[in-house]
């Protein structure tokens, strides 16, 4: 009997502390990324899938490096814009690190490409542009380094699926004007610099009318070699 | 053959004494030198005189004012750009009285006006480490000021009203552990830079130290630490207190905007006893004051229609983090409600973190902070002046309504 109490007692004694710790807990936010990075969810979606937005791009699924480096670059100013500047400023590597993980992880489905403004024949010159490039004028194809699927390439090549012409056509501007640069060699430096506003709408536009491949996760790191060297892209 | 051993014996004694003095004298130089460290950022040396992506102490950093755009300097031990031909004594002088070597006078950007206080054994630990640091040959940036803010001979004008040199001299009537807080508080922490109200001159007066103010070009409410209506601590326990200044979060409120910066270049890394005692001094200074009348220019019709829509937006966008009672998951989802930084006469800030939300700053303690969202683009200027002035009036908060032009008005403020 005596024995029979005090085990009771014990037991809930247990229950109490187990009940009080989860009181703790759920008086604290959830302990995942996902609650930690809702200050990125109003531009960039839940799950980093995008926004109505056309100028905010989809995050979810893109290699984890080349998250990273944006990150990186935001951060530190390189690449400008202030609410982004302002949200990572005083944040440490290893965290900038987890989130970057955390939206690679994401594979929400790619949203159906919306119908082009724009001409046939200029959704041909894009085409033809992204596809093939322009040897004469020096212009690699989109494809040659982001993937014959347009995935890109673990761990610093972005896929460039799922991504509205509005956001494609200004960061090929900026590109060329050199307000976005990366790490030298900064290959899209060289690569938009050749490139025209005609052929910026033209590829902006044929890019966002593709549609999700099969297997849309970006392919190993050397799965293809690029045709120059970029400092995004270490060997 | 046994005086030759007696002799070599002696030597080899004599060798290892001149040894072990010579490490004593090297640990005592190191010593030092980490000592000089830990002052730099307890004075956060780093937040201005190293540029984004550029290389540690080497200046550089352009620095918005009303008068202008100040360039920092080299502060390496670059005999040539920087600061390798100086003396401890040049340093000093510096430190304390706000002059370069040659005498020419200094900006009053540069904090002398708090570091003046700094004792000598202090000011020569901090050029004992930066003497230490690698060089960088890297010339300084000429100021881009507006004429006649130019004319460096102006700043003997603005000694004259708003400098006294001097350093710290502890008050006997309070606790050792007060006086260190004081020191560190007033002198390399120069939290007053911010805190203190500043005239049209760039001035601030010895007696409104630490009554708040607007911070010029970066349009974010710096508040009083003296008023308990604002960010005066009086109310506060030290455990809150130090949580705050060393993890950047506590129960009571987390920092942010250039707080944020403090607390991620300096306060993160100062130790326990010192963190106590500035925290010990805030909670000090703190008076607490009769409420203010509340003086909202709205009409009143119009600030009942706000506070409605208000907590329509509220309870739809905010309640799920901040509790509809405001009351918050603390420390990493702040409480609303009784959050002086919410209630404060300026609703400067708490408008600009519903615009732009924002991270609290990654620190030891509290390496992956949560975030606010920002609802820059979710929400109109009216809707964000509602859930403002809801959240200032409501629980029992005694804040005042916002009106949808300083919300527009803050779109635009400098993000960083």
């Amino acid at each position: 009997m005596f024995a029979r109490t005090v085990a009771s007692l014990a037991a809930i004694a247990t229950f109490v502390a187990i009940d009080g710790a989860a009181a703790q807990t759920a008086n604290q936010p959830p302990d995942t990324m996902a609650a930690r990075v809702e200050a990125c969810t109003p531009c960039h979606g839940n799950k980093g899938e995008g926004t109505s937005d056309v100028y905010f791009p989809r995050l979810a699924g893109k290699p984890a490096g080349y998250l990273y480096n944006q990150l990186l670059a935001f951060r530190s100013g390189r690449r400008k814009y202030p609410p982004m500047n302002y949200l990572l400023e005083f944040l440490p590597d290893p965290y900038l690190e987890a989130m970057a993980e955390y939206f690679a992880s994401e594979h929400p489905p790619l949203p159906q490409p919306a119908p082009s403004e724009v001409s046939k024949d200029v959704l041909a010159q894009g085409e033809l542009l992204a596809t093939s490039g322009d040897a004469n004028r020096n212009i690699p194809a989109c494809v040659s380094c982001h993937g014959p699927e347009l995935t890109g390439m673990q761990p610093g090549i972005p896929g460039l699926l799922g991504l509205r012409a509005a956001y494609v056509s200004a960061q090929l501007g900026a590109w060329r004007y050199g307000t976005r640069t990366a790490k030298s060699p900064d290959c899209m430096q060289l690569v938009a610099g050749h490139l025209t506003e005609a052929d910026v709408t033209a590829v902006a536009a044929w890019l966002a009318t593709r549609p999700a491949p099969t297997n849309p996760v970006p392919v190993p790191k050397g799965t293809y070699a690029l045709p120059f060297g970029c400092g995004s892209q270490p060997n | 053959m046994g005086l030759r051993l007696s002799i070599t014996l002696l030597a080899l004694a004599a060798l290892t004494t001149a040894v072990q003095a010579q490490d004593k004298t090297s640990d005592k130089t190191s010593d030092i030198i980490a000592r000089g460290e830990y002052l730099a950022r307890a004075g956060d040396c780093t937040a201005c005189h190293t540029a984004s992506e550029g290389r540690l102490f080497a200046g550089g950093r352009p620095m918005p004012t009303p008068f202008g755009t100040i360039y920092t300097s080299n502060i390496t031990p670059d005999s040539e750009t920087g600061i390798g031909k100086w003396s401890a004594d040049d340093f000093y002088r510096t430190m304390h009285n706000g002059r370069f070597p040659d005498g020419g006078l200094i900006y009053p950007a540069m904090p002398f006006a708090s570091y003046t206080k700094v004792t000598r054994a202090d000011s020569d630990a901090i050029f004992a480490y930066l003497r230490s640091i690698q060089p960088v040959n890297q010339k300084n940036k000429p100021h881009e000021l507006r004429f006649p803010y130019d004319n460096r001979q102006l700043i003997l004008g603005w000694r004259t009203l708003f400098f006294s040199e001097g350093e710290f001299k502890p008050d006997a009537s309070k606790s050792a552990e007060w006086n260190r807080g004081a020191y560190l508080v007033e002198g390399l922490g120069h939290c007053g830079m911010c805190h203190s109200p500043i005239n049209a001159l760039g001035g601030t007066s010895q007696s409104d130290a630490f009554k708040g103010g607007l911070i010029p070009m970066q349009n974010w409410y710096a508040p009083s630490l003296t008023s308990n209506r604002e960010a005066g601590l009086g109310d506060w326990s030290i455990k809150d207190i130090t949580d705050l200044l060393q993890t950047g979060v506590s129960t009571r409120g987390v920092v942010y905007g250039p707080m944020a910066e403090v607390v991620h270049n300096s306060l993160q890394y100062l130790n326990n006893e010192d963190t106590r005692a500035m925290a010990v001094y805030l909670k000090g200074i703190a008076e607490a004051s009769a409420p203010p009348p509340p003086s909202s220019a709205l009409p009143t019709t119009e600030s009942s229609l706000l506070i409605s829509l208000g907590k329509t937006v509220y309870d739809k966008n905010c309640a799920s983090c901040h509790g509809t009672q405001g009351e918050g998951r603390p420390p990493h989802w702040p409480p609303l409600a009784n959050n002086q930084s919410i209630e404060m006469q300026s609703a400067v800030n708490p408008i600009r973190m519903v615009l732009n939300g924002g991270y609290p700053p990654g620190t030891k303690g509290n390496p992956m902070p949560y975030g606010m969202p920002p609802f820059a683009g979710l929400l109109s200027d009216n809707e964000v002046a509602a859930v403002v002035s809801y959240i200032r009036t409501a629980w029992g908060n005694r804040g005042t309504p916002v009106s949808a032009r300083e919300a527009n008005e803050l779109r635009s403020a400098p993000l960083n």
